[in-house]
């Protein structure tokens, strides 16, 4: 393998060949560092040393595979139709997201994030603005009714998140019809996202301070539509698919992580959970109304692939009934704060004061201020913990904007879900992990 | 407080050494590079089970900046957040690194989930981690000059780079 360097002496970012390999990179590349004792690790680098190199071959998954779910690019060390060893190579659908974030303004910032986990755009949206509204001072002045509205859409778009896993796992595995349906679904949640904020995706809907506006008239029918339309159609899906014995013998076993594994790589959200680790940010460290509201954590066993899918098809139906108390206590107010530093005028006022006019135009073109700090906000998106980190030096541009992204941390568990596996399962692992790469590279 | 009276030792509360300061409500340890590891690995041993993020901020633009407890302000900083999943706490740790010798022990051995934002963050800051098994870049190709969220690498007048494009 040639390794380019011009000016630069890092070296390739490819999986090495098994004579290249020396004892630390094996050993990093087998997960044996998961706080194994020395001698199973020397037992696990033995049987990998076993294979000779004639008999293994290096090959490329992706970036172009269907399977992939975007560009991401996995080498794969095979003996047959075994995995001995795995690298995830990103960065294909890296535009600079975080760079760019520092050129725009926090009102501006929100048509970034959004734009990183194009699969949950409401939740890039919240935790930015959570953010931006914690190091203002005022994430505890935010309108009741915005706060509600926020957790309506956020559930929405975990739910719709979710049917396209449904949908994807569903073609990554050939059961095609599912593919279809888990889209038809998902559609109905964006149809029903285009009408309250004008996009069906990347919305720029949750800003700091509250939303862009107040739900449409005849909001709650719609919502009531899609929650009173899901459940026949999720059991249908629980016959087709669940209760299958195809189904079944395809993920069961497959992919398995154990608790340990996972948390010492950082995995969170439905992976973390399929462990038998009861963890969501939503009950265990509460933002928005989130402890007013009654709703289980789905916890799986065997941290295999059939576990992750159980999980996010009964986190839909819990996302539902999160909605249903939502619908019930949503209450009426200001959607946004009126707090004239961060707060637009209403449209009605432009053509009536000077003033409104000019405040307008200062707040859309030079942005707010925001005092210097920094701060770390973590919420719970369909995928994992979703963190902003943001450092402010008092400017109306962000200092420094991160995104904690759960898939750039998930997708370090693939090498552990495939070792020993077969190559025709790779494509199960990857579906259950549920990488959107957006986010990944940003 | 008055400026003088700002130092490690008269902060009000310190944990494994590093002074705590509390960051809109958020709480934080300033750790130094020497302490760093032991730190981490003190954490761990105290419930902070899980290396959620791990990031650089290259403070090349806030050169008059201070911090608190009178440590020397350096161009870099790597800000790792850890969590607790048994307590429901997290604690962020600030670890200052000079431009002169960008380096930092790394985290692998202790959390081995921060392999890939240590390799981010050397892609992003030029930060290398010393001891970290595969130091490459991971989203900039393997041919990139420069690191591209330094504040001295300038937005949108780059040439191409890519290989074997015409620039």
């Amino acid at each position: 393998m040639t390794v380019v360097s011009a000016g630069t002496a890092e070296g390739g970012q490819e999986l090495l060949s098994r004579s290249e390999l020396t004892a630390k990179e094996l050993l990093r590349e087998v997960g044996s560092v998961l706080r194994m004792s020395e001698t199973e690790a020397a037992l696990l680098a033995e049987v990998e040393t076993e294979a000779p190199e004639d008999q293994t071959m290096i090959i490329n998954m992706g970036p172009q595979h269907p399977s992939t779910h975007g560009v991401l690019r996995l080498m794969l060390e095979l003996q047959g139709e075994t995995v001995l060893r795995c690298k995830p190579i990103i960065g294909y659908l890296h535009t600079g997201m975080e760079k760019t974030g520092e050129a725009l303004t926090y009102m501006q910032g929100g048509t970034n994030v959004t734009r990183m986990d194009y699969l949950s755009p409401l939740n890039n949206e919240l935790v930015f603005s959570m953010a931006v509204e914690k190091l203002l001072g005022i994430d505890g002045d935010i309108p009741e009714r915005a706060v509600w509205m926020r957790m309506l859409l956020s559930e929405l778009n975990r739910m719709s998140s979710h049917l396209l896993f449904l949908a994807t796992n569903g073609m990554d595995l050939g059961a095609v019809s599912m593919m279809l349906y888990g889209w038809r679904e998902r559609e109905d949640v964006l149809r029903f996202f285009q009408k309250v904020t004008g996009l069906r995706m990347n919305h720029n809907f949750i800003r700091p301070g509250g939303l862009a506006a107040d739900l449409p008239a005849g909001w709650r029918d719609d919502v009531l539509a899609i929650l009173e339309g899901l459940p026949s159609r999720l059991e249908e899906y629980d016959i087709l698919m669940t209760g299958q014995p195809i189904w079944r013998e395809r993920l069961q076993g497959v992919g398995v992580i154990t608790a340990q594994e996972a948390i010492a790589l950082g995995a969170t959200g439905p992976i973390l959970r399929s462990t038998g680790v009861a963890w969501d940010l939503r009950r265990d460290m509460p933002y928005l109304h989130y402890d007013e509201l009654e709703f289980d954590v789905i916890v799986g066993q065997y941290g295999d692939a059939y576990d992750r899918y159980s999980i996010r098809f009964n986190e839909i139906r819990e996302s539902m009934r999160i909605v249903y108390q939502v619908l019930e206590r949503m209450p009426s107010g200001d959607f946004r704060i009126q707090n004239k530093k961060v707060t637009p005028p209403p449209r009605a006022r432009i053509d009536e004061s000077m003033e409104a006019l000019i405040h307008h135009f200062k707040i859309f073109t030079e942005g707010f201020k925001v005092p210097e700090g920094e701060v770390y906000v973590a919420i719970e998106s369909p995928r994992g913990e979703i963190g902003c980190y943001i450092v402010s030096d008092g400017s109306s541009n962000p200092y420094r904007m991160h995104v904690r992204a759960p898939s750039f941390v998930n997708i370090q568990t693939m090498p552990h879900m495939m070792r020993g596996g077969l190559v025709a399962d790779a494509v199960a692992v990857i579906s259950s992990v549920d990488p959107v790469l957006g986010e990944v590279d940003r | 407080m008055s400026d003088s009276a700002d130092t490690v030792e008269n902060a009000v509360e310190t944990q494994h050494g590093c002074p705590v300061q509390d960051s809109l409500g958020q709480r934080v340890l300033h750790a130094s590079r020497e302490q760093y590891v032991s730190v981490i690995k003190a954490l761990a041993d105290e419930g902070y089970e899980m290396c959620v993020d791990l990031t650089g901020v290259d403070y090349l633009e806030m050169p008059h900046r201070t911090i608190r407890f009178g440590i020397q302000p350096e161009r870099f900083e790597v800000v790792v957040n850890l969590l607790s999943l048994s307590q429901r706490k997290r604690v962020r740790l600030r670890v200052q690194v000079p431009a002169a010798d960008a380096t930092l022990p790394t985290l692998f051995d202790v959390h081995p989930g921060t392999e890939a934002h240590e390799r981010e963050t050397f892609d992003m800051f030029g930060i290398v981690f010393t001891g970290h098994p595969d130091m490459t870049r991971i989203l900039m190709p393997e041919d990139w000059d420069g690191h591209p969220l330094r504040k001295d690498y300038s937005q949108g007048s780059i040439p191409v780079q890519f290989k074997g494009a015409n620039s």
